[in-house]
This record gives structure tokens, sequence and C-alpha cells, in this order.
């Protein structure tokens, strides 16, 4: 097998989850490219989490009480998923269709949405965006438990339509009017959620989606042009089959999964930057019914996703999850995940915990000079403690080399280790300079590994490696 | 701020988790608060009197004498309307200005950029501890976020200087070039650049100062010390901030000896710092503010007090007129907010005062509008 698959299977593997050791990756590669797309495409086809397990060491995920339990215990499914793509358009709705632990009666109701986003958020985004108006967590997030015949609380129909669908406007022009807002909160009145609380004797417990036909506003609405007494479900079918609903649902693929876009509070006025891409997700969706899974097929086997290496910031939970795969930490739920999930936090992306409604702006926007002192030392760390298996492994793989190898070998061997990594030819330039600084490089010698280190922690220190 | 010379400095100290009110300056002249407080309550005798109706908790010595000095004012029912009861709410509340709608601004932010519009200190903001509060995040405008000064650095994790050192050079050989390869690249380069510049200025503050003054060994002391040093280190730093990990102020459970231990620390590490600044003459141009996202129910649980509103908040410096400000909130249960201390002061007005008389910036677009002004600057 040549080069070139390793590297294509590497981009393919951090977009597609959450990056994968080389010898992941060989075997990933020796059945070939368009096998394994088919492959995380179809999530139930690999068995799913060991949850006995999980929850024998982990009881306390089982009453996932906090923010902390439930971060914890996603960055050990993210981690140790046989279904990468799974987790990761788990994470990808997160960012897109949010909530915030800042307003949940109850933490573990954003843990069952993320199973939510699980099971449907692969399928129809028609049956998505059914399950997320019913979802308690989002009820009660946007308050529309709040809104009620005649008195209407329009939080839930504004941002289902300006951040979950059509988005604010396209080409210039805007997707809806203020009238549509009401109209969709209208329509929605009466969907609520039993209530909660109290949090004595008994702890806290989740809240079920209810209908309240009483509370419901039964009277004509013009919505996007049609006129119905609807309710909640005749506001999806008239969203899904907008236009506008295709450009929003092939925008944030490709900004999550192929290249970093402009921010989406930019979206109305800024075309995106490869419009036969966008065409071509936007007609996948009207063909397939809707179908997600549909339009990542097209989007993986396209020329442009596999011309895109390197073209994205990788988030926080992305850095810091691929970085434990990578050095083969916590594939056992052991004490100590906790801690290392605070990471994710420290460089910017507080998972189910987001800063507004509109998610976490993405891009270059996840650096600055406190996040990026986190995420260098961060992975820093990790790659360059020779303790880690994934660490002696590509240790071990570069002295299988021979017994002195080049500068450049000693470069680009941990390169290829950390996933075909490219450099500027001035950055690879320094590094050799850097690896040659210690004399001859002896791979029977006792600091072999050290050095090694060193070169790990120098690339991934470097710009590019920000970069997935 | 006549008398001042130099810039002034705002240092705030943020008690995470909901400190409980009615424990720190008790209302121990009110036979209500005895009446609500069953098993979480504070004995008369023990309390540390201000006058004959409030008084500060037996542990906060070292806050008691900055009072009676007249360097700390109390502003008594801090809040704001429709109070949440959730922390990360309330936090953001207080952090972004933004009672009604999620805002995504912080306050300090909007007040770094005005101080340095240009951003040319990377160091016009330090935070210590991991990860930036909502308070300092603004877009475009750069913080420093200190773990631990003593070894703040990048590429902290290679253990051998001479690697490290060589390992550095080598980082910032390569963030140069990238100058000028796109917007991108260029961004990326100057945090970089930035990032590195910070830590080595910021990693000389230690080997700078000394000090006969021996914080104690828990975070709150150790990160009021890294303050001191970092103001003393004169880097030109207007915003210094630090957090009480973990929400340790949220005692739900076991309050009485979880809330003795807090304030004997905080209370310890509030007048070391003080001392240490007035030992190097530096505490003319400091003010600290004390705050918490939410007091606790007037009620207590049986161990600890649950989430409620209206909190008070510290305001400690050389040029701050002592005192008390504000109302104590009312225990009578006909004023209480579904079992809720009420609120009186507006927490915007606590940041206006300061923004207003101490900092010298116009207030009115950091905190989102107009609100009165207190007497304690």
């Amino acid at each position: 097998m040549s080069e070139q698959d390793i590297s294509l299977i590497a981009h393919l593997m951090r977009r597609a989850g959450f990056g994968a050791p080389l010898d992941e990756l060989e075997a990933r590669a020796a059945k070939g490219y368009e096998a394994t797309v088919d492959e995380l495409l179809d999530p139930e086809s690999q068995p799913p989490m060991e949850r006995d397990i999980m929850m024998r060491y982990k009881t306390e995920w089982l009453a996932q009480a906090g923010l902390e339990g439930q971060q914890e215990e996603w960055t050990f499914r993210m981690i140790n998923s046989n279904r990468p793509l799974q987790e990761k358009i788990a994470l990808f709705w997160h960012c897109v269709l949010v909530t915030g632990h800042a307003k949940c009666e109850y933490p573990k109701q954003q843990s069952m949405e993320l199973d939510m986003f699980r099971t449907t958020g692969m399928g129809s985004f028609h049956d998505l965006l059914k399950e997320l108006s019913k979802d308690p967590a989002m009820v009660f997030y946007l308050d529309n438990c709040m809104s009620h015949a005649g008195a209407i609380n329009e939080n839930w129909g504004r941002e289902l339509l300006e951040l979950f669908s059509l988005g604010v406007g396209m080409d210039g022009d805007f997707n809806y009017s203020e009238d549509d807002v009401k109209a969709a909160a209208r329509a929605f009145t009466g969907w609520t959620v039993t209530n909660s609380i109290p949090r004595y004797p008994y702890g806290k417990y989740e809240a079920k989606f209810m209908y309240d036909p009483r509370d419901h506003d039964n009277e004509d609405k013009t919505f996007l042009g049609e006129t119905g007494n609807f309710n909640g479900e005749d506001i999806v079918d008239i969203i899904v089959k907008q236009p506008a609903t295709a450009r929003f649902v092939a925008r944030h693929l490709y900004n999550f999964f192929v290249a970093d876009d402009v921010q989406v509070p930019a979206w109305k006025d800024t075309p995106p930057q490869d419009i036969e891409a966008i065409k071509l997700l936007e007609e996948e969706y009207f063909r397939s019914n809707y179908n997600i899974t549909a339009m990542l097929r097209v989007l993986f086997k396209s020329e442009w996703f596999k011309n895109a290496k390197f073209a994205k910031v990788k988030s926080p939970a992305e850095t810091v999850i691929g970085t434990l795969k990578l050095v083969g930490d916590y594939k056992f739920p052991r004490p100590g995940l906790d801690l290392m999930t605070m990471n994710i936090r420290y460089m910017g992306q507080d998972l189910l915990n987001p800063p507004t409604v509109e998610g976490w702006h993405t891009g270059r926007e996840w650096i600055d000079s406190g996040t990026l002192v986190e995420r260098i030392n961060f992975t820093a760390d990790q790659v360059g403690n020779t303790n880690h298996t994934g660490v002696k492994d590509i240790i071990n793989r570069l002295s299988s080399v021979g017994p002195v190898l080049t500068a450049e070998q000693l470069v680009d061997g941990c390169l290829e280790n950390l996933g075909g990594y490219r450099l500027a030819d001035e950055t690879r330039n320094q590094l050799v300079a850097l690896a040659n600084d210690d004399g001859e490089i002896r791979s029977d010698a006792d600091n072999f590994s050290t050095r090694v280190a060193t070169m790990l922690q120098s690339i991934v220190a470097t710009t590019e490696y920000l970069f997935a | 701020m006549t008398s001042t010379k130099k810039d002034p400095v705002l240092v705030v100290l943020q008690l995470a988790g909901g400190n409980d009110a009615l424990n720190t300056v008790i209302p121990y002249g009110n036979p209500k608060y005895f009446d609500h407080r069953q098993s979480v309550v504070v004995p008369e005798d023990q309390v540390l009197p201000i006058n004959d109706q409030i008084g500060f908790n037996p542990n906060m010595g070292p806050m008691k004498k900055l009072y009676d000095e007249g360097h700390m004012a109390i502003v008594q029912g801090v809040g704001y309307p429709t109070g949440s009861r959730s922390h990360f709410r309330s936090m953001d509340i207080w952090h972004t200005c933004e009672p009604t709608k999620i805002g995504d601004e912080g306050w300090l932010g909007r007040v770094v950029r005005d101080l340095d519009p240009k951003a040319e200190n990377v160091l016009t903001a330090v935070n210590f501890g991991r990860g930036l509060p909502r308070a300092l995040v603004a877009p475009g405008v750069p913080a420093a976020s200190v773990g631990d000064l003593e070894t703040y650095g990048v590429l902290t994790g290679i253990d051998d200087v001479d690697q490290r050192l060589k390992a550095l050079d080598v980082f910032s050989k390569v963030y140069t070039p990238m100058i000028g390869q796109g917007t991108v690249n260029d961004y990326l380069a100057h945090t970089g650049l930035d990032a590195l510049k910070g830590a080595d200025i910021l990693s000389s503050a230690p080997a700078m100062y000394s000090s006969t003054v021996e914080y104690g060994s828990d975070t709150v002391s150790q990160y009021m010390r890294n303050i001191a040093q970092t103001h003393l280190a004169g880097f030109g730093t207007r915003v210094l901030y630090t957090t009480a990990p973990y929400n340790s102020f949220d005692t739900h459970a076991g309050q009485l000896a979880a809330h003795t231990r807090l304030w004997s620390e905080t209370s310890r590490a509030v007048g070391d710092f003080y001392d240490d600044l007035q030992e190097h003459n530096a505490g003319q141009d400091v003010l600290l503010l004390v705050f918490t996202e939410f007091g606790r129910r007037v009620k207590d649980n049986g161990s600890g007090t649950d989430h409620g509103a209206g909190g008070h908040c510290f305001i400690i410096g050389e040029q701050v007129k002592g005192g008390l400000y504000g109302e104590y909130p009312s225990l009578d249960a006909d004023k209480l907010d579904d079992g809720d201390l009420q609120f009186n002061t507006d927490f915007r007005s606590v940041y206006t005062t300061i923004l207003e008389k101490w900092m010298g910036l116009d207030a009115k677009p950091i905190v989102g509008g107009e609100f009165e002004q207190l007497a304690f600057v």
C-alpha cells in the first residue's frame, strides 16, 4: 500500500472520528478508503460500548448528577467507541443544536440528548428536528415550556429557524420574517415537559416531553407562505423542504467535516467558499429525503474532501481525544480521566456547557494566547510521556528503521506516526537541525526514546499541528 | 484616585459556588436569623461584631481588621432582577452583564479592550487558574491564563532544561516566518509569539519578588500571592483575576466545617495580599473586588444551604472608603422572595462605580446601561 493511502486514511479518521494510531491506520488502509468510509457510515455494524464495564468502574456515570461526570463519560466514549463517526456526529449536532448545562434542570438530560443524536443524528434531518422539538433538555433550554396559547415565548421558535434549520439568510436575503418566528412559536404552544423538581427528598429526576392540547394555539397560522392550523410537526415539515435548510445543513457539514468556513452569523452575506461542493450536498439532501448519512457519503467520497487535508483548526475536543487515542491512554475507565477531561474546558470548549445558544465559534477562534498554551502543553506532555503505550509503539517503530537514523528519518518518522503531518520547509529544516543537535541518532542508545519524545513534543508545538 | 500617579489596577477574586451571605456577614442582632438557621448557625458570642446588628463570621479576623481600618466596603444585598439559582447561569450573568439573554462577551474583556485597544501589552489582563473565566473573554482581546506562576511557560513538559530551551528556540523560529502567510497563519503566529512573550515576561516575576509575608498553602492564597508578584513586577497588568477553585463555596452539606475552613483561608489570603502590597508600598493603585454568584437559601437544610439569592460583595483597597453600603436584606417572612433574601443593589452598580470612579472608564457600554454609582471609591 502506498504512503498516500495512509495519509488519506489518517485524514479521513481525523475528520470522521478522532484520529487513530498508525497500526489502526494501516489496518484500515489495507481494507481500502471506500470500504472504510462505508464502515464508518454504518456504525451499527460495529459493537456498541460495553456499558456494564463502564458502569462497574464509574458508578457515578449512572447518576450523572453534574456537568463533569457527563463530560467524563462522553470523553471515554469518544476515545473508545468502535463507532467513531457516531460519536463525531453527536459532537457535530451538539455544536449546532445547542443546549447548555447553564440552563438545565436535570444534568443527565443532556446525556440523554446525546444518545438521541447518536441514534437519530445520522438518519433523516426531518426526524432529527422532530426529536429535537420534543427533547426535554431543549424544551427547557429554549423556554418552550414557558410558551402558551395567547402568551407565546418566541425563544424556541426563533432559534429553531435562526440557528437550527434555515439560518438568518442566504445569498444576501433573509430566510424568514418576524411573523414567521411568531407563527412557529404559536404552532409549538402546548409542547412542554413534565415537572422535574423537586430536588428533595429523592434527588432530581428526568423530565419527559408532554403535549398539552389545552395550551395549544388552535388558530390558523401563516408560516413561510403556507397557511393552516399548524402544529409543531407541520412547522418542521415546512422547514425541511426549504432550500435554505438544505444550504444550512450542507454548510454546517462542510464547516465541521471539510474546511473552516466563516463564522455562522456571517453566512447570510458571505457565500460558501466551495459552492460546487455545497450544491452537491444540497442535491443529495433532497434526493435522499434529508438523509445525513447519504450526504456524508457524498462528502467523504468527494475529491474536495480528500484534498482538504489540514484545512481545519482542531477543536479542543478533537485535540484532547485525538491525543489520548494516539498515546493509547484511558482505554479503560481508570481514575484520572475526569482531570484529563478538564483539558477540553481549559482549551475553551466546555462540552455540554457552550457559551451561548450559538455554540462555539470555530476555526482560528479556538486559539488565543491562553488556550494556545494549554493546547501545546497538554499535547506535548502526552506525546512526551514515554510510559504511554502509544508513545512506546512509536519509539519501537522508529528504532526498527535501523541502528542509526538520519535527522530527516527521525523528523519524518515522527510526522508519519502523528498521522501523516506535513510541515513547511522552513519548519522542517529547523526540526532537522534540532534533531542533529545531539550528534548521531542511534536507536540502541539510552537517549533514543527521549530524543523521539522531544521531537514529537516539538512537532505538536508547531502551527501545522494545530490543524486537522 | 486623586493621589495616584500610576494606572489603577483591578483585582477580582471570585468565590465560586455561591457563598452563604447570612453566615458571612451575620445578622446576629436579628432573632429571625436564629429562627431560620436551626443547624447551620453561628452562635452570637462568636460573631465578630460590626455593629449591634451584624458582624463577621468568626473566621474573618484579617478582613475585619481591614474593615476596622476603613479599607473595606461591604455592599449588602447585591444581586440582579430575575435571579437564577443555577451556578453557571448566574455566574454568566455576573460575567457578561446580561441578565435576560445569554451574552458572549465578558465585562472585563470589554474593559481590557478599552484599556489596550491595539492589544499592545499581552499582559494587560492575567488570570490565575486553568481556563479563562467568561468575564475575561472577548473576541480579539488577549488575556494570559496562568495555572502556576512558578512553572508557567510553553512546552513545560520537556524536563531537560537544555532540551527545552532548544525546543523553545525552534518554536520561536518556526512561528516567526508564518507571519505574512495568510490571515489565519498570521493570526496563529502572532498568538504563538504573544504567548511565548507573555510566558517569558511572567516567568521573571517570582525571581524579582521578595516579601516577609507568608501566604497560606491553599489555592486562593497562592494565587493571591501570584497576583501580588505580577503586580509588583510592573508589567503594566491592569486586570488580575482568580477564582476559588471547584465551586468550593457550594456548601450544600457539612457547611459549618467547610465554611470555617473556606473563610479562614480566604480571609487570611486577602489580609496577606493587602499587607504584601503595603510592605512594597504598592497598595495605593490596587482595588480588590470579592464577589460570589449568589447567596444561599435563608433556611438551612439541616447540614448545609441550597442555592438562593442576594449576596454581599467586598471592595478592598487603600483608596476605598470603607463601611457599609446598601441595606441588609430583610429576614421578615413577607420580605423574602420565595425563601430568598431580596437584593437591593444591582451588581452592575458595583461594576459601574469601579469602572467610572476607579478605572476612569465609561461604564455604560461595558455593563450595558446606566446604573447608580455608590460612594465606596
